[in-house]
């Protein structure tokens, strides 16, 4: 048996290997636009590395997470600002 | 306080770190990913697919080093001490030697629809699949420079990704030269054809545009030809991270920082290895880093053995880094409203007014959002010829609390 955590992304449930990033879960659910830009474009993430910045996202509360460097665990709650 | 600090957790720290807690010093080595490895190696500590990578996990564990993980080093108070941000907050990290492995990102190039949801990196999309994300019977095209394009592209198919295409920038003649001087590498090329049959190698193109609404849906390319896809994994090479090195005062020269024979940079006690020294893979970040750490442990004739395996890595990494030279047609790629700062959506037409980056930031704040250039300076640097004068603490976005704890 695999070992799974579960998120909750927008309140969509999640389900994702013990280990994967809060940016995989995200893509899972079917969302792409993690944030919206100063322009109010559409932006998901971009250098999966935690240089760039694009993925961030609120995660429990708080703002601007790099869901690309944030593991995933079980009950957090994601909110993008797509 | 520890004897050495070592900043980067990949090949280049992990190899600096192992010989220097080989000799008896007290070493850490802190990333600001979750866990060892660095980006080549990323997951293999959990789950090693990389026999090279296993041996030196194997070395580390061996030895007494302290991993500090999910840190990001943002601030240099005085020489000889850094602060980290981590999630129990700021870390002051006091050391009589520093290594920094910080090693490199991909370059992004702007053109039109770069900025859609699902155009990454080709390394930025490994990462994810890496990390969790389903990639099976999604359509992607693979496009930029580089050695990493087939490796990336080999992954995704390895995991079930339907590789529609890779397209390299780089000539057919160029890519020739380089296959000829390819004979050491000859067992990883043809492990790579084997898992490459089938899939469409374009040399000489490139992505000219992605389209979409909300998302990507498709990519037009200099070749001819519209595709429609998922995902478009686009990066163009690597650029060194150096902007700890720059906050710390070493010399940077044509976006490398300096070493000397023992991979000491220009300011005292303060080390340097991989790919922060110059685009060179993984062999040359390891024998780098093993080299800094022998150095800084005294052990200089021992440092001294492993010369020439760097030279020969060098010379290697000289002609990869020919082969890949970006051709001039790539600076026609952004139109003019085509947004080259991410961060602060600056397009490229403002920026063509302008004379140096320090001019265009003044006055239409590019490189000035949360990624501090990281994106942009390279493309900046590709298409003007500009290179960023100045780092300023904190090199990272950070909280309030640590900016505060770092004047107290």
């Amino acid at each position: 048996m695999p070992e799974t955590v579960t998120v909750a992304v927008n309140g969509v449930s999640v389900t994702m290997p013990v280990g994967s990033m809060v940016s995989a879960a995200i893509l899972k659910t079917g969302v792409t636009t993690f944030r919206r830009s100063a322009t109010g474009e559409p932006r998901g993430p971009l250098c999966g590395m935690g240089r760039c910045f694009e993925c961030r996202v609120t995660i429990d509360g708080e703002e601007h997470c790099r869901s690309c460097q944030t593991v995933c665990r079980d009950g957090m709650d994601v909110r993008t600002d797509g | 306080m520890v004897d050495v600090m070592v900043v980067g957790a990949g090949p280049a720290g992990l190899a600096a770190a192992y010989r220097a807690a080989q000799a008896g010093l007290r070493v850490v080595v802190i990333d600001d990913n979750p866990a060892a490895g660095g980006q080549i190696w990323r997951g293999e500590e959990a789950k090693p697919t990389s026999p090279e990578a296993q041996a030196w996990f194997e070395k580390i564990r061996g030895v007494d080093i302290q991993l500090i993980t999910g840190a990001r080093v943002f601030q240099q108070p005085h020489p000889g001490t850094l602060l980290a941000e981590t999630s129990e907050g700021v870390r002051e990290l006091k050391y009589n030697s520093l290594v920094l492995a910080t090693g490199a990102c991909e370059r992004f190039l702007p053109f039109p629809g770069w900025t859609l949801p699902n155009v990454m990196g080709a390394g930025g999309l490994q990462a994810l699949v890496k990390t969790g994300l389903p990639i099976e019977g999604k359509r992607v095209v693979v496009a930029g420079s580089g050695p990493l394009l087939l490796a990336v592209a080999a992954y995704l198919r390895g995991r079930g990704a339907d590789v529609l295409l890779i397209a390299e920038q780089a000539s057919l003649v160029q890519l020739a030269k380089f296959a000829v001087g390819l004979v050491g590498k000859r067992s990883q090329a043809f492990s790579l054809k084997r898992q490459l049959r089938g899939v469409r190698y374009l040399s000489g193109c490139w992505v000219v545009a992605a389209h979409g609404a909300e998302k990507l849906e498709s990519v037009t390319l200099s070749c001819g030809g519209k595709i429609a896809c998922d995902y478009l994994a686009c990066g163009y090479h690597l650029v060194p991270n150096v902007e700890l090195a720059e906050l710390l005062g070493c010399v940077v020269e044509n976006g490398s920082v300096s070493v000397d024979q023992f991979q000491q940079t220009s300011v005292a006690n303060v080390y340097s290895a991989g790919e922060t020294t110059g685009i060179g893979g993984l062999e040359l970040s390891l024998v780098e880093g093993e080299i800094a750490g022998l150095a800084i442990a005294g052990k200089h004739e021992e440092a001294r053995s492993f010369f020439r395996v760097r030279e020969q890595q060098r010379k290697f990494a000289k002609r990869l880094n020919r082969t890949f030279a970006l051709r001039e047609e790539l600076k026609q790629l952004p139109a003019p409203e085509t947004i080259v700062c991410r961060c602060e959506d600056v397009t490229f037409a403002r920026l063509t007014a302008h004379r140096s980056w320090r001019e265009a930031k003044l006055q239409t704040r590019c490189g000035m959002g949360p990624c501090q250039g990281r994106v942009c300076g390279g493309a900046v640097e590709f298409l003007f010829g500009w290179r960023a004068e100045s780092v300023r603490p904190p090199v990272l976005p950070v909280r309030v609390e640590s900016l505060i704890r770092s004047v107290e």
